[in-house]
């Protein structure tokens, strides 16, 4: 598994737009900015949704309402961040493939995928049955609606922490001796370590320069 | 005092030494601010979006600026004491980048706009919703592209010296 994830970020790594994103000194930071705005825009109408089906604020809309009128924005918000994530994930591959926290990242975002696509189901059949619960206003939550609430702020927090932490040294897999079960999870493989590491967050593009 | 000085003196604070010295610090707290920005993100999106005429449309603006404000202060209580604490070990650096001036300028034009022109405006003081609509969506357009500046010269930080 570990062989063939690092076959494909080697692919990956040799394709033409990998190389534009490396040797353009604005392409990377104008893509990473966009994915920090349009986090406020996914996750921001996001949590407010998710405040209103815990039943925390917003008590005059109904469950149906709220999402109704804001998935769009969250929507375009998700397609955005998936987008300049794949670019961003593009210009670094091999860093990204043998990362203890993007594996994370990827896991917790299926999960929390799956949890929005549950959550949207049982709605649809609740608004179905003309459930008051989620037509009416003021009323207490379903259960269902506050269980996806909390799985979707664990999740998506969760997501954009691992974000954050890629950018940290820690795991990485040129620190040497770490325990098989930490390498393997995070796809070291010895003998294939991955270019001198770098610190996406704060120095590689520091002098306009792009040093993979 | 100069603002120089004031950096200067930042670094020297034991919490500045305290946060520059720890390896785990700087990540814990930018993952604190990351939280802070959706929570921030999210309770002005959803009433510029209705001054704007979109989103919760079949409610007044006043209904969601309410519900909204208790998540605005969560949010800018979060972004202002995890930004304070960063800027703290590294105020020098912060001192000579264009970005982190351009931020800290936007930040405080958006502050000042939310409470003395956005806020009024939706609670009746200022009575633009008399006059013409384009004034009532100019206020929520300002007030996102402020805000939007703001985040954008934020993650520019670290990429400008």
């Amino acid at each position: 598994m570990n062989e063939l994830l690092y076959d494909f970020a080697q692919w990956t790594n040799g394709l033409p737009l990998g190389t534009l994103l490396r040797t353009s000194p604005t392409a990377y930071p104008l893509i990473e900015t966009t994915h920090v705005l349009f986090l406020g825009l996914f996750l921001g109408t996001l949590l407010m949704v998710n405040v209103r089906l815990l039943g925390l604020s917003f008590r005059t809309v109904s469950i149906s309402e709220m999402n109704a009128r804001l998935l769009p924005y969250t929507l375009a918000g998700a397609i955005v961040m998936l987008g300049s994530g794949v670019a961003l994930f593009v210009a670094v591959p091999l860093r990204s493939t043998q990362s203890l926290f993007f594996r994370v990242k990827v896991l917790l975002l299926l999960g929390a995928l799956l949890n929005a696509w549950w959550f949207n189901r049982q709605l649809r059949k609740a608004e179905r049955e003309q459930l008051d619960v989620v037509h009416a206003e003021q009323l207490p939550s379903p259960t269902f609606a506050r269980v996806a609430a909390v799985l979707s702020i664990v999740g998506w927090l969760g997501v954009a922490i691992c974000g954050r932490l890629m950018a940290t040294p820690w795991f990485d897999c040129d620190r040497q001796p770490q325990s098989d079960l930490v390498n393997s999870f995070a796809g070291c493989l010895v003998g294939n370590l991955p270019p001198p590491l770098i610190d996406q967050a704060a120095s590689l593009f520091a002098d306009g320069t792009v040093n993979l | 005092m100069s603002f120089l000085a004031w950096a200067e003196a930042a670094e020297q604070t034991p919490i500045g030494q305290a946060i520059r010295e720890s390896a785990w610090l700087v990540p814990a707290l930018e993952s604190g601010h990351l939280i802070a920005l959706a929570i921030l993100s999210g309770a002005v999106l959803i009433v510029d979006l209705r001054l704007l005429g979109l989103g919760l449309v079949n409610h007044s603006v006043a209904t969601i600026h309410r519900a909204a404000r208790p998540w605005f202060y969560l949010g800018l209580l979060g972004m202002l004491s995890t930004g304070a604490l960063l800027i703290l070990p590294e105020a020098l650096k912060y001192y000579g980048n264009d970005a982190f001036w351009l931020k800290l300028g936007t930040l405080g034009a958006a502050l000042v706009f939310a409470f003395t022109i956005r806020s009024p405006v939706i609670n009746g003081s200022i009575r633009l919703f008399r006059g013409p609509r384009p004034a009532v969506r100019a206020v929520g357009a300002i007030s996102l592209l402020l805000w939007f500046t703001v985040t954008a010269a934020g993650r520019w930080v670290g990429f400008s010296s």
